[in-house]
């Protein structure tokens, strides 16, 4: 037996004899995962006792070296573990924009110390994070950041706002990008700070959009000190940082135009909500707009498949995170476009429990925001015309 | 699951295609040939080359002379050809005739194969009668006398139907005219008694023709595959024909946005590139995106053909509605962004617009693909 079957019967073991029955259905709602953190209130005690074993064994972070008390897993390793947990249906243990951020920033980028102080309490989901990125007037500009950060020695002190930042009422530190430097050219001015939610001055307030509650808020930065050991990287050298962030979460963003397993394919909702006559949708202008998003939506899953499979064999562009963040955000607009009008107004019922469509109208409305958030359509396709086609 | 990447030796092919295309085929050449009005439609010298690199084989089994490389391969070709709108036989003969034996023929009928591999015998599919694609749609008659057939009717729109040593032809011995029974392929020699063979011209400046059957008698040995059970094979054969004409529409598109993004960067106006102006860029974003799109769903369409895989069908018609829009918003930009310069004819971009319609016609476009997209996923 290869090293890799044995890691895969262990890993199987392991997990029947570890992941509670309760822990092993896909999630019902977004607030069925978890988040960990100082203020996370666990859903049941399987929750906690399934985020504490995956912890214990650092697949919370699979491939973070296990030395920050991460799984210190290979490629291959990671992918076997991801498998294994798919075939018994187990949730993710966590959700984290520790495990899928700052974390990753802090391992290429952080100071020892850094490292030491921030990764373990990730791993464990004992520490919540948010991102602190846009402000009021740094949206597609966002190197034109204003959050002054003034030199005071061995601190800084920090004063200006964030806006869209996601759950920062929930987070317990914030890794925020702020103007350490004003008289240079303003991508080298920027530099990566990390502070704790509590500290003096920090105030947050949530933002309710078109489709309702959000987990965005406002982040009111009053004379906050910020210690100069918290700076990731260099000072003043912050923008790199970020750039390397937001590709990362583009990829995250532009995975929405994909149907996630488990959910109703566009075509089988318009059936549900329309039905057929003789084998076909039964209104026919509709019937072509949901085939043409379903060819659409197949170019586009089969491309980030290509990508992938490129990214493995050393092949492609390997820039194309920008396309799939525009084509994926763009296809989900249209899908909840599409839906609405498959529904008619029942679909669009705003209240209610006997809501044909449940939650449809909120969600539709929700959708608008994936092609403004992690850089809009327009950033993307500037980045497609200057970096990939050298236009400019 | 077998990776969207292309293997070394299919790598190799294209590039062998590529650089056969751009040295023996490029654009020029179809320029001539429409501007001398040709008889043949396609340079014999060039057809010759193509032959002895072994891309009239491409998809025939080593037994019949081939090289038996596959639809990925075969893929890569059609892709290559389209970047130069290189005229000939291949897509006619390689890819339809070549396939139609593959899938019905018996083992006498299978020696044209060899034919076809060797570029001495050219193959023709006649199966549309009207201006729009619909297959199952066979007015043409064929009655049984005796051990033999007659066949009465016309088919428009078949691709290299002048120069062929033999037409497929498509006709009812059963059934009513829209039925999806009763239809079965015929091998016809176009000199026979009865044939007549039109040449008509398009915009592509390329072969198409149209046949008609007047009392043409043919004997049992003329039946291709079942008699009266044709619609199956024939809808796997348009598969493979739209997987190969999307892998050509692919290549057509990708090279007139390679040429309209380099015009972009030499074209100055206001005193600058009009490379500059964000609302040329976002467009050409546009498409560089569609078109990456495309040559994902080509590369699996073929694949999947490869495999036998049963969502072979739906990919197929997936990727030529996709490659039908794709060509149509490429061609169409191609010429806006030229500006004026892309509505003369001396300018090359008009080319690949007129070569792009009729390649999405055929075999069913953007409309009739995505009614058989939503047909074979059950809506």
């Amino acid at each position: 037996m290869t090293d890799l079957e044995t890691f895969r019967q262990e890993t199987r073991a392991w997990l029947e004899e570890n992941c509670p029955q309760s822990m092993r259905s896909p999630f019902k709602s977004d607030k069925d995962a978890c988040w960990g953190g100082r203020k996370f209130q666990f859903q049941s005690e399987d929750q906690r006792l399934w985020l504490e074993r995956m912890a214990e064994k650092g697949w919370t972070a699979p491939d973070w070296p296990t030395e920050y008390g991460g799984g210190g897993l290979s490629r291959d390793e990671h992918k076997v573990l991801l498998e294994e947990m798919a075939r018994i249906q187990a949730r993710p243990p966590l959700n984290s924009f520790g495990i899928w951020m700052i974390g990753p920033a802090i391992l290429k980028f952080g100071s020892e110390a850094l490292k030491q102080q921030h990764l373990p309490p990730i791993v464990r989901g004992e520490i919540r994070w948010c991102q602190g990125y846009s402000e009021p007037g740094a949206g597609s500009d966002l190197a034109g950041l204003q959050t002054k950060a003034e030199d005071k020695g061995d601190h800084f002190i920090v004063n200006g706002q964030k806006i869209w930042t996601s759950y920062a009422d929930k987070a317990d530190w914030m890794f925020a990008l702020v103007r350490t430097n004003p008289d240079v050219k303003k991508q080298e001015g920027i530099s990566l700070v990390l502070f704790d939610m509590e500290t003096p001055g920090v105030s947050t307030r949530p933002i309710k959009l078109i489709s309702g509650e959000s987990p965005f808020c406002e982040t009111f930065l009053d004379n906050v000190r910020v210690e100069k050991d918290q700076v990731v990287g260099e000072v003043d050298k912050g923008w790199t940082i970020a750039k390397y962030l937001l590709t990362h979460e583009r990829s995250m963003i532009g995975n929405m135009g994909s149907t996630a397993a488990g959910q109703k394919t566009l075509s089988d909702l318009a059936v549900d909500a329309i039905g057929l006559e003789d084998g076909k949708l039964a209104d026919s202008m509709l019937r072509t707009e949901v085939a043409s998003w379903v060819i659409d939506s197949i170019g586009y899953e089969l491309t980030a498949e290509r990508a992938r499979d490129e990214a493995k064999s050393g092949q492609g562009v390997g820039n194309v995170s920008a396309m799939l963040k525009y084509a994926g955000t763009e296809l989900n607009k249209r899908r909840y476009e599409l839906l609405v009008a498959a529904y008619g107004s029942e679909g669009l019922l705003w209240e209610g429990d006997e809501r044909p469509a449940g939650a449809l109208p909120q969600q539709w409305l929700r959708t608008k925001g994936n092609s403004i958030e992690g850089g809009t359509t327009e950033v993307q396709l500037n980045i497609i015309a200057k970096n990939i086609l050298g236009l400019g | 699951m077998q990776k969207l990447v292309l293997t070394e030796e299919q790598q190799m092919l294209k590039d062998a295609a590529r650089g056969l295309f751009s040295e023996q085929a490029p654009v020029s050449q179809l320029r001539k040939l429409r501007d001398e009005k040709d008889p043949m439609g396609y340079v014999p010298e060039f057809w010759n080359q193509a032959v002895e690199l072994g891309l009239a084989g491409t998809l025939i089994p080593e037994s019949h002379g081939g090289s038996e490389f596959g639809h990925v391969g075969m893929g890569q070709v059609m892709e290559e050809g389209g970047r130069t709108l290189a005229a000939s036989p291949l897509f006619a003969s390689g890819v339809l005739g070549a396939c139609a034996l593959m899938l019905a023929g018996n083992d006498s009928q299978k020696d044209i194969l060899k034919g076809i591999a060797d570029g001495s015998h050219l193959v023709a599919l006649a199966i549309d009668e009207a201006g729009r694609h619909q297959p199952l749609r066979v007015a043409t008659k064929a009655e049984a006398q005796g051990d033999s057939f007659v066949l009465n009717g016309s088919k428009t729109f078949v691709v290299d139907g002048h120069i062929a040593n033999t037409l497929i032809v498509s006709a009812r011995t059963s059934g009513g005219e829209r039925d999806e029974s009763g239809i079965t392929l015929f091998l016809v020699d176009p000199k026979a008694e009865g044939v007549s063979v039109e040449r008509t011209i398009f915009p592509d400046g390329r072969n198409y023709a149209k046949v008609t059957l007047e009392n043409v008698a043919v004997g049992a040995d003329a039946v291709l595959g079942d008699k009266d059970q044709a619609a199956g094979p024939l809808q796997r054969l348009l598969d493979i024909g739209n997987a190969h004409l999307a892998a050509e529409l692919l290549g057509l598109s990708s090279e007139a946005f390679d040429r309209t993004v380099a015009y972009m960067k030499e074209r100055k106006q206001f005193g600058v590139y009009i490379s500059s102006f964000q609302a040329l860029q976002h467009r050409a974003a546009h498409m560089w995106s569609e078109l990456e799109q495309l040559k994902s769903m080509v590369l699996k369409a073929f694949m999947a053909l490869d495999a036998n895989d049963d969502q072979a069908s739906m990919l197929a018609s997936a990727a030529k509605a996709k490659a039908s829009q794709v060509a149509e918003l490429v061609t169409n930009e191609g010429v806006q962004l030229h500006g004026g310069m892309g509505m003369t004819d001396e300018f090359d971009i008009g080319l690949f617009m007129k070569r792009a319609r009729p390649a999405q016609l055929l075999l069913g476009d953007f409309r009739y693909h995505a009614d058989r997209v939503a047909s074979l996923k059950g809506f």
